[in-house]
């Protein structure tokens, strides 16, 4: 393997990694925060367990998120250098903007609301999450502006002295029209994926009809979250897909592995042949859905593989300019596949506990526990199209992956480097996994009422409400 | 002053105050095995920079995103060359940042005594490898004319960048015990405050010798001026220390250390880094900068949000500011 192929795997590897954490502290911060302020408004003590229970839950995910995310600001430069000095002018900004807006709104009063309980007055320390919530989608609307420059790059000029891309309008580049779809697209994600992990715990715990005042609700408020966001994860996708066939059609075309432009093209729930979709032996299709993904009309034209990679020769030189079709057309399907799936079990689950019921039956337990993997995997495979979808470039039809890479490191370096990270993730991965599942089965709090508030006489010698 | 000035100072702040907040961080987890003597008061110990320890690491991130910003070509050419030295500290920052959180999640001696040792090595490392850094770059490396570094890793060992490695090893582990002393109460106050007066020695014999080969290779009048400063700082810190002043003790500690980094950074301008090549090419702030219109649109944020953070983060420590006992720290798991 050379030096391109490593880089290429640590980055996809650290990536899809870092991406399971950040799509659950996104979406469960918010939710934690709603049931913090349910307590704080109600009094309701089944509200303040299910806050503690959760948070828990949440921040355990939320380490590995920071920890992880360490990596991804410096791995740029890393394995990157030739990306990073030609991208540096315009794609340094939202970086820089999201650890100074976002990171240490996260980080500081996290550290507030973990610490913070018996030291802040309610409210103050209510506000505490909800500000900490805002910083992760902030950290998300920048890291996607920036994600979105390599998508559709706006705003810049090209210095052919210098050999880079530079910044002419920030404007530009912060409302540019993939980030504005692509943000309202990840972010309802991130409450699928949370809304999932309510739905699963909650239903673990009602199979065994373990406290049922936190778990019933619990469930139900996972399933409706997971039903809203699905919604909006759908409307915003299908927005996503039109200026994504608009601004790269290879891309749209590689997820259909549609080769010769159709007229109007149908879409294929899937297909047996080869793997690159060239050659078809049978498939299941819906008539025209490619065309209105693509154009919004039924009857519109979608442009194929073939076509797309004469004009891209005859445009950028020649070359090849199809990415790897086979990882483009599952991850796509796979994607819209395991969110609907989500969105169907949670339907179901909802439904069988309409009226104050609660039904025994095992199949619905298993699969509405089994749902917690469904929206990440679902969230990896979208991150695996958009990205492969791209190649052959990092910036689309400025600068290609191939040309991005360090120079000056060597592959021994490289190859250390990416063996070292995945081992290391590996074994996180276990240790992590084995804390959700113990803090998850241990059920919510029995007493968490505080005793009566002590005077300040002898504040200084009451115990931490939290400490490590 | 030119935008391109303005960013190398903003840089130079966020590194100072990286190594200020995270420098008393990495002090006390060095410190766990020495100060902690059971599982008490190690916990103790961790909960003195438990709401803190993260938001003192986003200095980092910022500081790192800012010179991609800013500088391009020193974010490319630094990272990319100190490839080994950053993994290793990336590591370390990964296992030590997990510590904190997961330690106390269970409560088999085994798996805490993992974690210490995670939270021991994980702040031995960047300690001494951040200083090995910055001695570096201000000694100057092979760097090319396409400004590709061309060195390999044993030439990043050498004894200035070493001692570097020493020096801010040991002035985090002062910094640190001032810290505890600061922080906690009881029997571990006192035990921290012996501990800060006896490596005070090491530390003002390394950071004054650091700082003086810095000088006298390198001359610059407000690299001796700021040099001389922190030095002053120093034996300040080391006073208070021994007198058990713990608050000035800090401060001085504290000053110390932003002084020192600021002394490296003036030394280094206008180069970012130096070649130490014949036919290579030096990174200043001019060749390694963005563009003018980035500049601006990035000191407008900073000029904006920059007060916002430092007054919440002041907010952070003010209202944890209670010193801390073995008494306060709940029995049992969580």
């Amino acid at each position: 393997m050379d030096k391109l192929d490593l880089a290429r795997w640590q980055f996809a590897i650290t990536t899809v990694y870092h991406f399971i954490f950040v799509p659950i502290t996104i979406g469960l911060s918010a939710l934690v925060a709603g049931l913090q302020t349910a307590w704080v408004r109600t009094g309701k003590e089944q509200y303040l367990r299910a806050t503690k229970f959760w948070g828990k839950l949440f921040l355990i995910n939320f380490a590995m998120g920071v920890v992880t995310g360490i990596v991804q600001e410096f791995q740029f430069g890393m394995n990157w250098s030739a990306y990073s000095r030609f991208v540096g002018d315009i794609f340094g900004a939202p970086l820089a903007i999201e650890g100074l807006l976002a990171f240490f709104l996260e980080s500081t009063f996290l550290g507030l609301w973990i610490f913070g309980w018996d030291r802040l007055p309610k409210r103050v320390h209510l506000a505490t999450i909800w500000i900490a919530s805002i910083g992760t989608m902030l950290s998300a609307y920048f890291i996607l502006a920036a994600n979105s420059w390599m998508q559709h790059p706006v705003g810049y000029t090209m210095n052919a002295a210098r050999g880079r891309a530079e910044l002419t309008d920030i404007t530009a580049v912060l409302t540019n029209s993939t980030a504005l779809v692509t943000f309202p697209h990840t972010i309802a994600a991130c409450f699928l994926t949370a809304g999932a992990l309510l739905l699963a715990v909650s239903a673990w715990h009602l199979r065994r009809r373990n406290q049922i005042e936190v778990f019933r609700p619990g469930l139900k408020l996972g399933a409706w979250v997971v039903l809203i966001s699905g919604v909006a994860v759908l409307i915003t996708g299908d927005l996503q897909a039109r200026v994504m066939t608009e601004q790269q059609p290879m891309k749209m075309a590689a997820a259909e592995a549609l080769y010769d432009t159709s007229k109007p093209a149908s879409f294929s729930i899937f297909t047996i042949g080869s793997l690159d979709g060239r050659d078809e032996v049978y498939s299941v299709r819906i008539p025209s859905l490619l065309s209105f993904m693509a154009t919004a009309d039924p009857q519109g034209e979608v442009e194929g593989i073939n076509d797309l990679q004469q004009e891209y020769a005859a445009k950028y030189g020649s070359g090849d300019y199809v990415p790897y079709v086979p990882v483009t057309y599952w991850s796509f399907r796979l994607m819209i596949g395991f969110g609907v799936l989500t969105m169907a079990i949670a339907a179901l689950a909802l439904w069988s506990t309409r009226k104050g019921r609660l039904p025994g039956g095992r199949w619905l337990w298993i699969a509405a526990v089994s749902t917690v993997a469904m929206p990440l995997l679902a969230n990896s495979f979208g991150w695996i199209f958009t990205e492969v979808g791209r190649q052959p470039w990092t910036v689309f039809g400025m600068f290609k992956t191939a040309d991005s890479v360090s120079p000056s490191v060597a592959t021994s370096q490289a190859a250390f480097s990416v063996v070292l990270l995945t081992l290391l993730y590996g074994g996180l991965a276990v240790i992590e996994l084995m804390l959700m599942l113990r803090y998850a089965r241990a059920g919510a709090p029995e007493n968490v009422v505080p005793g009566e508030e002590d005077d300040a006489a002898d504040d200084s010698d009451r115990p931490l409400a939290f400490a490590y | 002053m030119e935008l391109t000035t303005v960013w190398f100072i903003l840089i130079a702040v966020l590194w100072c105050g990286y190594f200020l907040l995270e420098g008393f961080d990495f002090g006390v987890g060095m410190l766990l095995p020495v100060l902690g003597r059971d599982d008490r008061e190690r916990r103790l110990l961790i909960n003195t920079i438990g709401p803190v320890w993260d938001g003192n690491e986003v200095w980092l991130l910022v500081a790192g995103g800012a010179t991609f910003a800013a500088f391009p070509e020193w974010y490319a050419t630094l990272f990319s060359g100190f490839y080994l030295p950053l993994l290793l500290i990336l590591v370390a920052l990964i296992l030590r940042g997990l510590a904190f959180e997961y330690r106390g999640k269970s409560d088999s001696p085994q798996w805490k005594r993992y974690w210490d040792w995670a939270i021991i090595g994980g702040s031995i490392v960047p300690a001494v490898l951040w200083g090995v850094a910055f001695g570096n770059i201000v000694r100057g490396v092979p760097i090319s004319a396409e400004h590709e570094y061309v060195g390999g890793f044993f030439n990043l060992l050498n004894p200035y960048a070493l001692v570097g490695g020493l020096t801010t090893t040991s002035l985090f582990l002062l910094h640190g015990a001032v810290f505890l002393a600061l922080k906690t109460d009881g029997e571990i106050r006192a035990r921290a405050g012996a501990v800060a007066v006896r490596v005070a020695v090491p530390a003002v014999v390394l950071a004054a010798g650091f700082l003086l080969w810095t000088q006298l290779t390198h001359s610059d009048v407000w690299g001796w001026v700021l040099s001389g400063a922190a030095a002053a700082a120093l034996i300040a810190g080391v006073l208070a220390a021994r007198a058990r002043r713990e608050g000035w003790a800090f401060i001085c500690t504290g000053a110390t250390i932003v002084l020192a980094v600021a002394a490296l950074f003036v030394t280094l301008f206008p180069d970012v880094m130096p070649t130490t090549l014949a036919g290579g090419d030096s990174l200043t702030t001019t060749n390694a900068a963005s563009t003018p219109y980035t500049l601006k649109v990035m000191t407008w944020v900073a000029v904006c949000f920059t007060p916002i953070v430092l007054a919440y983060q002041a907010w952070t420590y003010w209202v944890f500011r209670r010193r801390l006992r073995v008494e306060h720290i709940p029995a049992g798991g969580h």
